[in-house]
């Protein structure tokens, strides 16, 4: 799309009026638009397989994408300029409203990076919470995008069924923190509540059956899980859709900051729960998977990998948790001011790095809080995973990014 | 004959022998030798309709030339006809109808949920639907190129109603007994991609022009191998006519089994034709917004819709003629009702009973639940792949199909 | 660039400092160092795209995780922080490097030539605060519409309720 000066051709009416048109003139006119056969088709904002509020402007030969232009910033709220106008404390509603899908993440982000910045440690059984409440966020997250995944297949069974098992985890949500999405569960120095206080066993203090049924969520799971994968996995027509679609090399990946799962499918051997462990996570064992496919489907292993090794992490600190007991602190009391001063935390959001740049000045409210958004870097990419395409891979490299606005224009 | 009063006319036509016979009492009976029920219900209609209207206009006016003209033979056969048509569309939307339902029903249950729930187990939904759609307001681009817009929804659903009510359901309810019935059926069959193409140029709207050429595509890839099949399916019976191939498959077997390659080739190509997922990419939702039927809103979408089903419904029509032996079940004709020549079929009590054009429907709608069930467990399939399988998978496997069958017909012929 | 994957040593962020202020003295300042963190901050902003490509070729941080500005209206100047990654030799090492920019001068040469996941961050801080990214290759608005005619992150632009 370039502005140079095109050669314009006289229309009908500056004919009649007398206006000539010459052989050369059109034949100018014709080899300056002879890429006519390419056309830009916007895809956006309101279009079904945006998953929200933006726009992928492609170039398309036919069926062939030759160029892709990503749009956001729709969902612009200014949350940075907001965060610095608001106390410590209040920021924690709004962390929840950066992604819908990754709330307790981008809490726990938060709150991480303003204990990091106060320099203190949160206590053990903090630390487990905070793991098991992000592993439950990671599953749900990651069973919406395995919903969208179905249906931008043209699989709508794949989407309830995902949405189907997405709602016990909701359901354990809901009695964590009294929230399916928004779950404002973390604090600043610990943790909103005990699971203990949570349905309680007047019997015995120190079951909790909460503990019990999340411990039966995951044993439903993970048989649950494999009648998903049996409907993708054993079938030629998902198979054949994702194998071979959006390749990238690792060192693409890596050059362009694609971080995730979609960075694990390319070989990349990192994720930050191992490689940074920030709270419980060095105290709990999981593994990482990693592929160097490159392409839609490795990415998918790769989540669908995640989910499993969830359900494994759950359970560890379900175990942790109990053998601390309900007589463990939870939660510490911090100051409301932050001294001077700069910290940077990351974390392992369910679609890639997540981190945090806050600026402290010792009063009550950040001088400067950034949001480095996983997504916000990996469609900026899309350009390099869509090149070469077709127009019926887009929505299914594209739902292998998993797109969240509310975290990619903040 | 005069008009003289409904008794003397209802009693001078019918006293003598019961019901008449519809080809012996009509000179103008349109279907030569072969009896038609939804015509004779016609014209028994007709009778009554037609004779109280005429009844009560020689009471007001006796001695009137309508009372006379609206019973004469030329008039009944006219209104009869019009009747006749009305039937075979009636029969043919309702039987759409219950596939839709069929189908909302059975995905709801498959994706563990319940389906429509509105009226009768949920069929009333989709007669809901059908007067939501009509009274929606009628929306159309500025931009679209009229005529062809507004034309192609007529010619697509006037097509797909058309070869609906072509496909026979018993040697007694049909609209045409062509020789080459099959080919007719075929040929109009695949009209609807033209259509899409044109339709979806005319939209002016890139989603809607993509559509229309991957409608295109698929038609060209598709085509060929159904052809190839259903001519296999000829050779095997000797005849393109569809009543002589269903009477083939009575005497001996059902074609499913020399045929079993091209049922399933077959399924799988009248799945594409009637662009049914997965082979939904000319209206492929997740990135062409609707494909070819993006600019088409209220009730311009709930004919192109309902033609879609119409076109699902007639393959698995073709389906059951072809391989699965008709409106007969397995060595069985219904001599009951359909007779063997006209003067039998008044001398049985339940002679009316649509037993034989049931069971063709029951056929249809269980080969509509395997596509049903092929949508289930699907995602769409991607262009490039759709026209690798229609060309090297298909193709070669309706060839084989052909091979096997001669082979039958060559080292096994006694039996055909 | 050594791309062999190595386990988490004590000793990698001294040797991450030493190779800096060896290749780069005088022009980058280590100021702190953690576990698998280290501050530097590089003196001059003509600087920053040498020590980039030294980080990223020799030091094989691969990857550029966060990019962003900060505004101190107080001491006439803004920052640019670069939260640079690593993957494979020095595994979740995260260097901070931060680069004065001061009012007068907005500008810093790009460093999405070296690493493409700069590109969105470096159009971000420049719709955001001002700062002109040269040699660029398209810096234009990416969240804010076309229309806007300040730079909403900066100190100097107040929101409506903002009484401090």
């Amino acid at each position: 799309m370039t502005d140079e000066k095109k050669t314009q051709i006289p229309d009908a009416q500056a004919i009649a009026e007398g206006a000539e048109v010459t052989k050369e003139m059109v034949q100018e006119y014709t080899s300056q638009n002879m890429d006519m056969d390419k056309m830009w088709i916007t895809m956006g904002p309101q279009h079904p397989f945006s998953h929200g509020l933006w726009t992928l402007k492609i170039q398309a030969d036919g069926e062939i994408v030759t160029d892709a232009d990503p749009i956001v910033g729709y969902l612009h709220r200014g949350w940075e300029k907001e965060a610095e106008n608001r106390t410590y404390p209040k920021i924690i509603p709004m962390a929840d409203r950066l992604c819908y899908a990754s709330s307790m993440m981008y809490t726990h982000l938060y709150c991480m990076t303003c204990e990091k910045a106060l320099g203190i440690e949160i206590p053990e059984k903090t630390k487990y919470i905070r793991v098991m409440a992000d592993e439950i966020n990671r599953l749900q997250s990651h069973l919406m995008w395995l919903a969208a995944v179905g249906t931008d297949l043209g699989n709508f069974t794949a989407f309830l069924w995902a949405s189907r098992e997405r709602e016990f985890w909701m359901d354990m949500n809901v009695r964590l923190c009294g929230a399916r999405m928004t779950t404002n569960y973390p604090r600043i120095g610990g943790v909103r509540n005990d699971v203990f206080d949570i349905d309680l066993d007047m019997n015995d203090e120190e079951k909790s059956r909460f503990m019990r049924d999340i411990v039966r969520c995951c044993d439903h799971f993970d048989k649950a899980l494999w009648d998903i994968i049996a409907l993708i996995d054993n079938n030629s027509t998902f198979i054949s859709r994702m194998v071979g679609t959006g390749i990238i090399t690792r060192e693409q990946c890596a050059n362009l900051g694609i971080t995730g799962p979609a960075m694990r499918g390319t070989g990349v051997d990192f994720d930050v729960r191992r490689d940074d462990p920030y709270d419980g996570y060095d105290l709990v064992d999981f593994d990482v998977p990693v592929l160097s496919a490159g392409d839609s489907y490795a990415r998918y292993m790769i989540r669908v990998e995640e989910m499993f090794q969830a359900t494994r992490i759950i359970r560890q600190c379900v175990d942790k948790i109990r053998s601390l007991g309900r007589s463990a602190p939870y939660r510490l009391k911090v100051p409301s001011r932050i001294p001077a001063g700069k910290t940077y935390c990351r974390i392992e959001d369910c679609r890639g790095e997540a981190a945090m740049y806050l600026v402290s000045d010792g009063t009550d409210r950040p001088y400067r809080l950034k949001v480095r958004s996983a997504i916000f870097v990996n469609v900026s990419s899309s350009r390099d995973l869509l090149m070469g395409c077709r127009i019926a891979d887009v929505p299914v490299i594209m739902a292998m990014i998993d797109m969240c606005l509310g975290e990619t224009d903040r | 004959m005069a008009y003289t009063s409904i008794i003397d006319w209802i009693t001078g036509v019918y006293s003598q022998h019961g019901w008449a016979d519809p080809i012996q009492a009509n000179p103008y009976y349109p279907f030569g030798d072969a009896y038609n029920l939804p015509y004779d219900l016609g014209m028994k209609l007709w009778n009554i309709i037609g004779g109280a209207i005429a009844w009560l206009l020689d009471l007001l006016f006796p001695g009137n030339d309508v009372s006379t003209w609206l019973v004469c033979d030329m008039t009944n056969n006219i209104f009869a006809l019009v009747l006749f048509m009305v039937l075979v569309f009636a029969v043919v939307f309702v039987a759409c109808l219950i596939s839709l339902w069929e189908e909302r029903k059975v995905l709801g249950r498959g994706m563990d949920r319940r389906g429509t729930m509105i009226g009768m187990w949920g069929f009333l939904q989709c007669v809901a639907d059908g007067l939501k759609t009509f009274m929606k307001d009628n929306v159309f681009s500025k931009k679209v190129d009229g005529m062809t817009y507004w034309w192609t929804v007529a010619l697509i659903i006037g097509t797909s109603v058309l070869i609906d009510c072509m496909v026979p359901l018993s040697p007694r309810w049909f609209v045409v007994n062509y020789d080459a019935g099959l080919l007719i059926i075929m040929g109009l069959y695949a009209l609807a991609p033209f259509f899409i193409l044109v339709s979806g140029w005319s939209q002016n709207n890139k989603y809607s022009l993509i559509g229309g050429i991957r409608a295109a595509e698929m038609m060209i890839s598709y085509e060929v191998p159904l052809l190839i099949i259903i001519a296999t399916a000829a050779l095997l019976a000797g005849s393109l006519n569809i009543g002589d191939i269903v009477m083939a498959q009575t005497k001996h077997f059902w074609y499913v089994i020399p045929m079993f390659v091209g049922f399933v080739t077959f399924m799988i190509c009248a799945t594409a034709e009637s662009e049914r997922a997965p082979f939904d990419l000319a209206e492929a939702e997740s990135e062409l917004v609707e494909g070819w039927q993006t600019e088409y809103g209220g009730m311009k979408w709930g004919l192109v819709m309902l033609a879609d089903y119409l076109r699902g419904a007639c393959s698995c029509g073709i389906i059951v003629l072809l391989f699965f032996g008709g409106w007969n079940l397995p060595f069985m004709e219904w001599t009951y009702f359909l007779g063997d020549g006209i003067a039998s079929f008044h001398q049985n009590f339940m002679w009316w009973f649509p037993a034989p054009e049931l069971t063709f429907l029951l056929k249809a709608w269980l080969i509509f639940f395997v596509m049903i069930a092929i949508r289930l467990g699907t995602g769409r399939v991607r262009t490039d792949s759709i026209l690798n399988l229609g060309w090297k998978v298909f193709m070669p496997l309706s060839i084989l199909n052909l091979v096997i069958v001669l082979i039958f017909k060559l080292f096994i012929g006694g039996v055909f | 660039m050594d791309t062999t994957i190595r386990e988490y040593q004590d000793s990698w962020e001294a040797e991450i400092k030493s190779k800096l202020e060896d290749k780069f003295s005088g022009k980058i300042e280590v100021t702190k160092t953690e576990t698998r963190r280290v501050y530097a901050k590089v003196l001059d902003k003509a600087d920053i795209k040498d020590i980039c490509k030294f980080v990223q070729d020799d030091l094989s941080f691969e990857h550029i995780n966060c990019l962003c500005g900060v505004d101190y209206p107080a001491e006439n100047k803004m920052q640019v922080i670069y939260e640079i990654d690593n993957y494979t030799f020095y595994r979740g090492v995260i260097l901070e490097l931060e680069v004065d920019v001061p009012y007068d001068d907005l500008h810093i040469e790009t460093v999405s030539d070296i690493w493409g996941g700069a590109n969105w961050h470096e159009r971000e801080t420049w719709e955001l605060f001002g700062i002109v990214f040269d040699h660029h290759p398209r810096l234009e608005r990416l969240l804010t519409p076309d229309t806007y005619e300040f730079f909403p992150m900066r100190k100097s632009y107040k929101l409506r309720e903002d009484k401090r």
